[in-house]
């Protein structure tokens, strides 16, 4: 029996670990390996900033290199959490830098982040390499001044959908001299003015520079100078695209493309005129990620021309321009396609059929090697989702978004449960769920049945009982986030089985059925999880009555306890 | 499809398994067993509605057709069907269904959903295809797309498909229109720049008489402090006209998103306001001569750098 085992040896074992799963597996055999893991372990991963306190992670892996940290439950995004709720990351730049944690890399998601945070991290850790703010708000360019000024081995700063106060700063010139290390910037969110010629040097010294995506301000004459001097990019991001295709600069765009035979993945183009287009022709053939979600002016017609170059596509995110014939020829075009995101492109006109569906059905008869998708769409039947189901057993992710949230199949004019029920049977490694439509208990039935691999599920104006969330909470064994919104789930489902949550990362529900009752028969029971009440408005006289529903829920374990940070409208129970 | 049957005999056990449902299970079998509309409306009580409040109780007392017939050639899907007696209270047609069934391998299928639904005029607001009254947070999409969404309404997608002859206009998109659209303007000799909206004008006219209004006093009040106060105070200063055919002291320019330098005035107004980054107003005497011809549909001037 190998009781004696020496640690480097597992040391050395442990080192091809690398997924967080397996590691947390690993460190529960026994107490050796758990200290040798913790030891080792270099990645960290918190999906609940809440979940745990950052002392306690340090101490638990002091020789940690590079921390991920999500904050705001994920509805966050569609504006359901008022501001100030929380998932402020100072507390664990704080915690990090008085722990001489020789902090790398830093990626962070729905998080806020202040400039003093930000400047606190770009002195407290001499190494630091990587900066990655997904979805976070709550700094300004002086915070990335601050990161410019003082990382001097950053190579990768990437910036995705924050919202950043502009000051006016000149944050890139910032950049010193020195600097020369950088392989990643994306700075594409960020609304106001760069130094341009601050930008075109750093670009020109810094050789090996891959990403690079750029904001708007950038204009097109500039984009092009960069380009010349960086022809060694793979993946580039331009919102500000050429105008006229009879101009100088569109001549020296064209050349200068012909040259960046490295790219694979084009995002941007928010501002272009779609005739200009021609200019990236010679690149589409090599791209495998196109993103032309923020390209309103491409209409049907010249994206399906560019898509039509677009052979080895495996990433399209697109709007619902492109409509169901468009979406033919993406089926008939990207043989290799894996990703599909079709966003909608407008919201307020009636009767405006962007894409259905047949785009659908036409998507997955074409790509085989669909796994992941997400689709904003006008309509859809049970027979095009159950043929889907079959055409595409692969999905990992498979996210559906009717436009208006409880229509029923087009043509049957029952609800869409069957198709569902079709995705969830068929497609075994299913992770990731969002169901829209008019949808009854019955499809929380299926999930619960056949999604044995689920890991999220979204939900909205969806079942007609607690029975549908008991078949969901009984039935998804690996469920980690369930976040459902205007759906009759009440008490009964909600305690259920308690138990329950202690597995699960976190569970949102709001304008459901439970009421504070409710909420606080959980808490009593189960200690380690933080029930938290969201009440804007004008509740504050006092607390409600135990029969009153409440708005919003949000419930995630945690082995700290109440989080002490919870502004006035949110109550721990 | 093998795969469902074994499952689907396996489906009891399997639920078995699940702790504590024993209970809700068999009562959800008898359910099934005599379902009709009234256990509908008892669960309606816990049903929240959405701000219009039309999908909710109608679409539920349309009958679920659980029409396993049609599902079978599918292979599909048969779970209840040999325990449970579903009444098929149907009035729907199923015909639409099978026949769209036949054709879904392939990627193009008969219309049913796009032309006229056959039960359209039977089933009162179950099929609202027209745009809802706004929810919040629906669609789930987060605002910086929603910005886009908004800005770009503007253009129907069938008018792109002539847009060959066209003008760059018209291809053009409104790059999300926010509320005004504010930029620097600066003035020969006078070191403070100003800021105009121009969503605020709509014509180069108009534009003019407020470049007009914003540098008149500042001119002057330069004037006095260089030539020693003999400017008349009293209505702020001297006009400044003729800013956009070159007939005054001044002339107007404006810097495009190319970096370039060009002249007011020769395209059209909303196609200036979408490109125009900046404004400047030039002392006319210091700028080359104009060529009043036209060189690719615009007039460049070249000298100054960006």
């Amino acid at each position: 029996m190998i009781n004696y085992f020496p640690e480097e040896v597992l040391w050395h074992v442990f080192s091809f670990l690398t997924s967080h799963p397996d590691r947390n597996a690993a460190s529960l055999v026994c107490k050796s390996w758990y200290n040798v893991e913790r030891f080792s372990r270099g990645k960290v991963f918190i999906g609940n900033c809440y979940a745990i306190s950052p002392e306690r992670m340090i101490s638990r892996f002091p020789r940690v290199r590079s921390l991920t940290l999500k904050g705001k439950p994920h509805f966050a995004d569609f504006n359901l959490i008022p501001q100030d709720w929380g998932g402020n990351v100072y507390p664990w730049i704080v915690a990090m830098a008085k722990g001489s944690t020789n902090l790398e890399e830093l990626r962070l998601k729905r998080m806020v982040v202040s400039d003093e945070s930000l400047e606190l991290l770009a002195k407290s850790f001499p190494n630091f390499k990587s900066l990655v703010l997904v979805s976070c708000e709550g700094f300004t360019t002086d915070g990335l001044a601050a990161i410019a000024s003082n990382c001097r081995f950053l190579r990768e700063l990437d910036l995705q959908e924050n919202e950043v106060e502009d000051r006016r700063g000149q944050w890139l010139s910032c950049f010193p001299d020195s600097c020369t290390s950088l392989s990643s910037l994306n700075f594409a969110c960020l609304k106001g003015e760069v130094n341009v010629a601050a930008l075109e040097r750093l670009v020109a010294r810094c050789r090996n520079l891959r990403s690079l995506r750029l904001n708007h301000a950038v204009p097109p004459d500039a984009l092009q100078k960069i380009l010349a001097q960086a022809p060694q990019l793979v993946d580039l991001g331009a919102d500000s695209f050429v105008h006229d295709p009879e101009s100088e600069t569109y001549n020296k765009l064209k050349n200068v493309m012909q040259k960046c035979s490295s790219i694979r993945s084009l995002s941007g183009f928010l501002d272009v005129n779609a005739r200009c287009l021609p200019s990236i022709y010679p690149i589409c053939i090599n791209l495998t990620s196109l993103n032309l979600s923020y390209a309103p002016g491409i209409y049907s017609k010249e994206l399906v021309k560019l898509i039509h170059k677009c052979k080895k596509l495996q990433r399209l995110w697109i709007l619902d321009t492109i409509g169901d014939k468009g979406l033919g020829v993406v089926a008939s075009t990207c043989k290799e396609l894996q990703e599909l995101r079709v966003f909608p492109s407008d919201l307020h006109v009636v009767g405006n059929v962007a894409v259905t569906e047949e785009g659908l059905v036409a998507i997955s008869a074409g790509c085989p090697n669909l796994n992941s998708l997400l689709y904003f769409c006008q309509q859809m039947t049970n027979a095009a989702l159950i043929t889907v189901a079959k055409n595409c057993p692969n999905f990992i992710r498979f996210r559906l978004c009717t436009l208006n949230p409880t229509i029923p199949d087009a043509v049957t004019m029952q609800p869409l449960d069957e198709g569902f029920g079709a995705i969830v049977q068929s497609c075994k490694g299913l992770k990731r769920l969002s169901v829209s439509g008019l949808l009854t208990d019955q499809v929380f039935l299926y999930i619960g049945m056949y999604a044995e691999q689920l890991e999220m599920l979204s939900i909205a104006f969806a079942g007609d009982s607690d029975k549908g969330m008991l078949y969901v909470l009984n039935g998804c064994k690996k469920l980690k986030k369930l976040e459902i919104r205007d759906s009759p789930f009440g008490n009964m489902a909600l305690l259920a089985d308690t138990g329950k949550y202690e597995t699960m990362r976190s569970l949102w529900m709001s304008s459901c059925g439970v009421t504070f009752g409710g909420c606080k028969t959980l808490a009593e029971k189960m200690p380690r999880l933080n029930v938290e009440i969201i009440n804007e408005g004008d509740e504050m006289e006092g607390r409600p009555d135990d029969r009153q529903k409440v708005e919003k829920m949000y419930l995630y374990r945690t082995l700290v306890g109440p989080r002490k940070d919870a502004p006035d409208f949110v109550w721990t129970l | 499809m093998e795969g469902y049957s074994r499952k689907d005999e396996g489906c009891p056990q399997l639920l078995d398994l699940i702790p504590k449902e024993k209970e809700w299970l068999t009562k959800s079998a008898e359910e099934k067993q005599t379902r009709n509309g009234s256990s509908e409306e008892k669960q309606l009580e816990l049903r929240l509605g959405p701000p219009n409040g039309d999908w909710t109780i109608k679409n539920k007392n349309i009958s679920r057709e659980k029409d396993h017939e049609s599902l079978l050639p599918f292979g599909y899907f048969s779970p209840w069907s040999s325990s449970s007696g579903y009444q098929v209270k149907s009035q729907k047609q199923t015909t639409p269904f099978l026949q769209a069934h036949g054709q879904l391998k392939e990627s193009s299928q008969p219309n049913p959903a796009k032309t006229a639904v056959p039960n359209s005029s039977s089933s009162s607001s179950a099929q609202k295809r027209t745009a809802p009254t706004p929810v919040v947070g629906w669609p789930p999409i987060r605002s910086f797309r929603k910005n886009l969404a908004n800005g770009s309404s503007s253009k129907p997608v069938s008018e792109s498909q002539n847009a060959v002859g066209s003008k760059i206009s018209s291809e053009k998109p409104i790059e999300n229109s926010p509320k005004n659209l504010l930029v620097k303007i600066n003035m020969d000799g006078v070191p403070i720049g100003r800021k105009v909206d121009l969503k605020e004008h709509d014509s180069y006219e108009k534009l003019s008489f407020a470049v007009d209004e914003l540098f008149r006093g500042l001119l002057a009040a330069q004037s006095n402090f260089s030539a020693g106060g003999i400017k008349n105070d009293e209505d702020g200063g001297k006009a400044i006209t003729g800013l956009l055919d070159g007939s005054g002291e001044y002339t107007l320019v404006y810097e495009d998103n190319e970096g370039d330098r060009l002249l007011i005035g020769d395209v059209p107004w909303h196609m200036f306001v979408s490109s125009v980054k900046r404004l400047r107003v030039l002392k006319s005497s210091e700028l080359p001569t104009l060529c009043r011809g036209r060189k690719h549909g615009k007039r460049s001037l070249d000298t100054s750098p960006k």
